[in-house]
């Protein structure tokens, strides 16, 4: 092995990689512009969406109701309401969208709460729609308050107050620092960030030093030179190597101001809307904003093997394909092998363990959920860590045999 | 000096089984000569030139390279030969000054020393007009006058070229002849692998006839006609590997 050379094939070969247009833009231009633009879009689009249903007054039909008109008043009477009459086809205009939700009152409702007793009012709407839930929302704030005004006049003719029922409040207040809050929010998605992007930076230069320079011709012209081939794929490890964690670290950079200039701008706007949901998706977003530097730190030690792994075994697969076309179509299915452990990662319930501490990809997400939040268990970390650095070096080991195969360098 | 001795280079194929593309070859080659490696495609001339160059280890036999043996000393062996085929293209982002500086310390040259010899090569090939230009925006010309100072950087003993005009312009192939004269005017050993009858009767001190991995024929192009009764080259070659198989009906 000879140092000056690896250090000539690398300078060379990361020379060569930014002036590619193509590696500027998947290593810079992607993760600084691209990404944080998008996840801006959206926050924006989703902010004006919720802002919008919030403020629009939602049309539920009253269904039944002619022989109670305490209740049917006091609805129409509701602000947050725009009440309809009854249509046959109530239901139909629900699953369409153009009515929200629509209640029913029973019969002699008015007259069953005067007697004393109990009735049951139905509130029909669209599961899992926006603007109908919204509708659904208000409808049980209108019923909740009208059943505190009969429960209150009940309590009253009996001599009795409302604290007689409701002999104490429960108030819940968090504890937890703000960057363990923002940790337990958002820590699954953060190493899942990293790891994709350790991933997908290492996709196009382990593409195009090998397969691509095959395709190209200049692999037999450097394979020509004095050069060891030992130094020759060290070389173009290291430049691989580097391009990935570039990316993460460009757009570590970039989602960094993103959160820390977007965030507040953002919690400031939602909660200016008014309003309890509103507030505590302002505090959720201010939560989200506030990471443990220290975690994310841990996170991106964890990373580091892992793209050490991703930069070989990238390489490796890309030296067995032709050209550059056909190593794409052996790289990309890999895509799903890491996303899918990273998702399971951020599932809830799926907590870390010996076991799945050497399940690569799996582990650093686990383990970076309890980083970002604040947790270091250190027992896993090593195991994580030490089980990384082994599958990076036979990666790597792996990468230097098969540039070491006559069938694979000059496979016809 | 090149010494082949029964080299022979097999290679496994799921479909054929084992393909023997360089049997037993053996020839010899003195400094300041030409040798000429004419056969078919397919013949087994380039897997002959990439054993030499050690790109490919040789499945038998064996051969020394400028006083190193070919399997032992793969390394010593590279560092003392330069070798241009049209397969062995330029790195397309780089200017030919970086690739004769990146090639030059791969050799093991001092920067001192690279940057004395670009400024000799350039001033020899007519290269300072494009010395700082990226290669890809290249003509075919400039490519070639770039190839040949990529293998010359670190001085070479040795030079192989493989099918070197292969797919060239007259002009651009004239150029590269020019240079392998050189080459030869300079004391350097030379092999050179064409099919074309032409370019080994204007080039070549002495001839190989491949054919099918193994060398039938070997001389000088007198030696050679006085053997086989022919002055034409194509003849002698015809003669020498058989005539073509009759085309189907």
């Amino acid at each position: 092995m000879n140092l000056a050379n690896i250090l000539t094939v690398y300078g060379k070969e990361l020379r060569d990689m930014l002036r590619d247009r193509r590696t500027l833009i998947s290593m810079i231009v992607v993760p600084t512009v691209v990404m944080p633009g998008l996840i801006a879009l959206v926050v924006a689009l989703m902010v004006k969406t919720t802002r919008d249903a919030a403020a629009a007054v939602p049309t539920v039909m009253l269904l039944g109701g002619e022989d109670s008109p305490v209740v049917t008043a006091a609805l129409r009477a509701h602000g947050g309401l725009l009440v309809m009459p009854e249509k046959p086809d109530w239901s139909a205009q629900i699953s369409e969208k153009r009515l929200r939700a629509a209640i029913k009152i029973p019969s002699d409702f008015d007259a069953v709460i005067a007697r004393g007793e109990s009735a049951s009012v139905q509130i029909y709407h669209y599961a899992g729609e926006l603007r109908s839930g919204n509708a659904e929302r208000e409808l049980r704030r209108f019923l909740d308050g009208h059943r505190d005004k009969i429960v209150a006049a009940r309590l009253a003719e009996r001599g009795l107050t409302p604290a007689a029922i409701r002999p104490f409040e429960v108030v819940a207040k968090n504890v937890a620092p703000a960057e363990k809050v923002g940790g337990n929010l958002i820590g699954g998605i953060i190493p899942y960030m990293f790891l994709l992007l350790a991933f997908v930076g290492a996709m196009y230069p382990a593409m195009d030093l090998s397969a691509g320079e095959k395709e190209r011709g200049t692999m037999e012209t450097i394979l020509c030179s004095s050069v060891a081939r030992l130094d020759l794929v060290l070389g173009k490890f290291l430049t691989i190597l580097t391009v990935s964690l570039g990316t993460v670290a460009c757009s570590l950079v970039s989602m960094g101001l993103t959160l820390a200039i977007g965030g507040p701008l953002l919690a400031h706007k939602i909660s200016g809307g008014g309003g309890v949901a509103a507030r505590r998706g302002a505090e959720q977003i201010t939560a989200m904003t506030t990471l443990d530097p220290l975690g994310l730190l841990g996170v991106l030690g964890l990373v580091l093997p892992m793209a050490v792994l991703f930069s070989a075994g990238l390489f490796t697969l890309s030296l067995l394909a032709r050209n550059f076309k056909e190593a794409q179509s052996y790289v990309s299915p890999l895509t799903i092998v890491i996303i899918l452990p990273a998702v399971i990662g951020m599932l809830p319930g799926v907590e870390l363990n010996a076991r799945l501490a050497l399940v690569p990809v799996l582990n650093v997400s686990l383990a970076g959920k309890e980083l970002v939040s604040g947790a270091w268990p250190w027992g896993h970390l090593a195991l994580i860590f030490g089980s990384s650095c082994v599958y990076a070096a036979l990666a790597v080991a792996l990468a230097v045999r098969t540039f070491n195969r006559e069938s694979v360098l000059f496979r016809a | 000096m090149i010494e082949a001795r029964a080299l022979t280079k097999t290679f496994r194929d799921k479909k054929r089984g084992e393909i023997r593309a360089v049997d037993g070859v053996s020839f010899r080659v003195e400094p300041g000569q030409i040798y000429g490696l004419l056969g078919a495609n397919g013949a087994g001339k380039t897997t002959t030139l990439r054993v030499l160059a050690t790109l490919l280890q040789p499945t038998a036999g064996g051969a020394t390279v400028a006083g190193f043996d070919i399997a032992r000393d793969a390394q010593e062996v590279r560092r003392r030969v330069g070798f241009l085929a049209t397969s062995t293209a330029l790195y397309g982002r780089l200017t030919a000054r970086e690739t004769l500086q990146y090639f030059g310390r791969l050799n093991g040259l001092a920067d001192a020393e690279i940057a004395a010899r670009t400024q000799r090569l350039a001033a020899e090939l007519d290269m300072h007009e494009f010395l700082d230009r990226r290669c890809d925006k290249f003509s075919t010309g400039m490519k070639q006058k770039t190839s040949i100072a990529r293998t010359l950087i670190h001085d070479p003993a040795v030079m192989i070229f493989d099918e070197p005009t292969l797919g060239l312009d007259i002009m651009a192939a004239r150029t590269i002849v020019r240079f392998v004269r050189e080459c030869r005017a300079r004391g350097k050993t030379v092999i050179y692998s064409t099919h074309i009858m032409s370019e080994v009767e204007k080039l070549c001190d002495r001839v190989g006839i491949i054919h099918g991995g193994r060398l039938l024929a070997e001389g000088t192009l007198p030696e050679l006609r006085a053997r086989y009764g022919q002055q034409d080259l194509e003849e002698i070659f015809v003669a020498a590997v058989g005539p073509p198989p009759p085309l189907a009906p």
